[in-house]
């Protein structure tokens, strides 16, 4: 077999994934019960929901990369296949770059299948702008492996890794508007959400796909999440570590937080003047004018 | 004189307060099997990873193929191949795709089907990792560290763990890579490895070379010495064996009187009086040539695995 090492490598965690049956749970069932859940729940609300709940089900596909990647690395160092891979004349670069590649590769199939079955049985009309759309997913994928890889080299063992990947889901899950729209939350809450770098992913898909939002309205939160993908790849090349042995300092710890920074200038900027906040409250008219019923009623 | 493949001066590494290296020095001519001898905790295992390019010496020297491994860690890892005291690969990866990964890492190659032959592999190439047994994992490992041809071969404790007949598996493969004149360097604790599988040999213990030669020229410095084991009816009283004439050292290896001795027919007669007079009766007695063992006791005064 021929090519970079990048390119073997990537082939070979595509294949190894495919053998595991605890990423086929959460790659590929998980996020399609999703979608029947919310659709289940929520699917009552009007054919203006639709595309809100489906925009809602791509985000937590998206987000949920980091989840198994942080936890796949660790495992590698804990169990030394990092060691052996380092006997081999490749840096961290090519196997960095093969998570984020692997995990694209491995998502792309799920998140068709969800706009598929979205199409098929909950009769979704239009992607909204298909240019944002795939902007989103691209960046939003890098930008949420790249999270990935930063936990993985912050965690010290497999333990702190799930420790780290729980709080990261809850504050992504609730307060991101995948699951909980917005506008619900008091106005200080909604600041506090567009600090997290989830909500633009979130909040970029849903314009994306209810409002028709093309690229030009979504490059802010396109390129929130490509600076971020940028921040965080690169600092976890920094921090890599080999062997589970070689604990990290408190001090690459906080280096670690560098890659949020693009966020935390964007959540000040939203906080001075909440374009997005006002926009979710229109999209929230759009899609549910008489709010989202449950179940129904 | 050929040429040196690895050369070693003076390397020192302390882990906090643990002083692992303290001065190693040592010459491996390209194609020869040099070993390192000496007992868990000895520094082997550092002094190997340290010429890999996985650790950093705090001072001395290092060169493998007359590459630094600090500086020019990338140009030596295309030159060598290792294995690790224990290599794990992911489970559900295939004996053939684990080959061809780490055999497209590299610029020089050996043909997969030739390494998946040579390790007796070629039953077992779809197989997944997690499904070969210890042995065949090691030679799985060997394998991935001759894919790339490699001109240094770094082997640490290469039968650790292995059960009798895989150990002799691994032992035949060592041979023939003497026999094709590669350069390998063991470490190991077992001294019937370092007899039969290396040109030369050096006794590190504490972090120091404290010997080095073939292994008949470090058995000459026990010259003169035989080991006598010997296995009584009864117990000695008051550990008479200790003191028979002739007799330089004596330990108890669970209930056989170990015995290093500078004249055989001394103790022997000495041996038979005090049985006469203690009643006593003599269950074996075996007479064995000093090995390694025996001069790691004599400059350490230790076992080698204790």
């Amino acid at each position: 077999m021929r090519g970079s090492p990048t390119k073997l490598l990537t082939a070979v965690r595509i294949r190894l994934a495919l053998r595991n049956p605890a990423y086929i749970f959460f790659s590929v069932i998980m996020p399609i019960a999703f979608l029947f859940g919310f659709f289940l729940v929520f699917g009552h609300s009007g054919p203006g929901a639709v595309p809100y709940l489906v925009a809602a089900v791509i985000a937590l596909t998206v987000m949920g990369s980091f989840w198994g990647l942080s936890l796949q690395l660790v495992l590698y160092r804990e169990q030394g296949i990092l060691r052996r891979l380092r006997l081999a004349p490749i840096g961290p670069t090519p196997l960095l770059s093969s998570s984020v590649l692997a995990n694209f590769v491995l998502t792309l199939p799920t998140l068709v299948a969800e706009l598929l079955l979205a199409r098929w049985m909950f009769h979704l009309r239009s992607l909204g702008s298909p240019a944002s759309l795939v902007l989103l997913v691209v960046a939003g994928g890098a930008a949420f492996s790249a999270f990935g890889l930063i936990v993985a080299s912050v965690a010290n063992s497999l333990q702190e890794t799930q420790v780290i990947n729980n709080a990261l889901w809850t504050l992504f899950f609730f307060l991101s508007g995948a699951t909980v729209p917005l506008p619900v939350f008091p106005l200080w809450v909604q600041k506090a959400a567009f600090f997290l770098p989830a909500t633009y992913l979130v909040t970029g898909l849903e314009r994306a796909m209810v409002l028709g939002a093309g690229p030009v309205a979504v490059a802010q939160d396109v390129i929130a999440l490509a600076i971020s993908f940028l921040a965080a790849f690169e600092i976890s090349r920094r921090l890599f570590r080999w062997e589970p042995e070689e604990k990290l300092s408190p001090q690459a710890r906080t280096w670690a937080a560098l890659a949020l920074i693009p966020f935390l200038l964007l959540g000040l900027w939203e906080s001075h003047r909440p374009t997005h906040i006002q926009q979710m409250q229109q999209l929230l008219q759009k899609a549910a004018p008489h709010g989202f019923s449950f179940f129904g009623r | 004189m050929s040429e040196v493949a690895i050369s070693v001066r003076d390397l020192r590494k302390r882990y906090g307060a643990v002083e692992a290296l303290r001065g190693v020095s040592f010459t491996v001519t390209a194609g020869e099997v040099f070993g390192l001898l000496g007992p868990n905790g000895a520094g082997k295992t550092t002094t190997v990873e340290i010429l890999e390019g996985l650790r950093q010496a705090d001072a001395g020297e290092a060169r493998v193929c007359g590459l630094d491994p600090q500086r020019e860690a990338a140009e030596l890892k295309q030159v060598i191949g290792a294995t690790l005291q224990s290599t794990t690969l992911p489970d559900k990866l295939r004996v053939e795709e684990a080959l061809a990964l780490f055999a497209g890492f590299y610029r020089r190659r050996r043909p997969i089907e030739e390494l998946l032959q040579r390790f007796k592999l070629v039953d077992k190439r779809r197989a997944f990792y997690s499904q070969l047994s210890g042995g065949q994992k090691q030679r799985l490992a060997l394998a991935l560290a001759l894919v790339n041809d490699p001109q240094v071969l770094f082997l640490d404790e290469p039968t650790a763990g292995l059960d009798p007949q895989a150990r002799h598996e691994i032992y035949a493969i060592i041979e023939e890579l003497r026999r094709e004149k590669k350069t390998v360097l063991l470490t190991t604790h077992y001294i019937e490895e370092a007899e039969r599988l290396c040109d030369r040999v050096a006794i590190i213990d504490h972090g120091r070379v404290i010997a080095h030669g073939t292994p008949r020229e470090l058995k000459q410095q026990a010259a003169g010495r035989v080991r006598i084991e010997l296995r009584l009816a009864q117990p000695a009283r008051d550990g008479w064996p200790r003191s028979l004439d002739a007799v330089v050292d004596c330990h108890m290896l669970g209930d056989t009187y170990v015995l290093h001795s500078t004249s055989i027919a001394q103790t022997v007669v000495a041996l038979v009086r005090n049985l006469e007079a203690e009643g006593n009766e003599l269950v074996s007695l075996e007479i064995t040539p000093p090995s390694l063992e025996d001069v790691f006791i004599e400059l350490t005064g230790r076992r080698l695995r204790e």
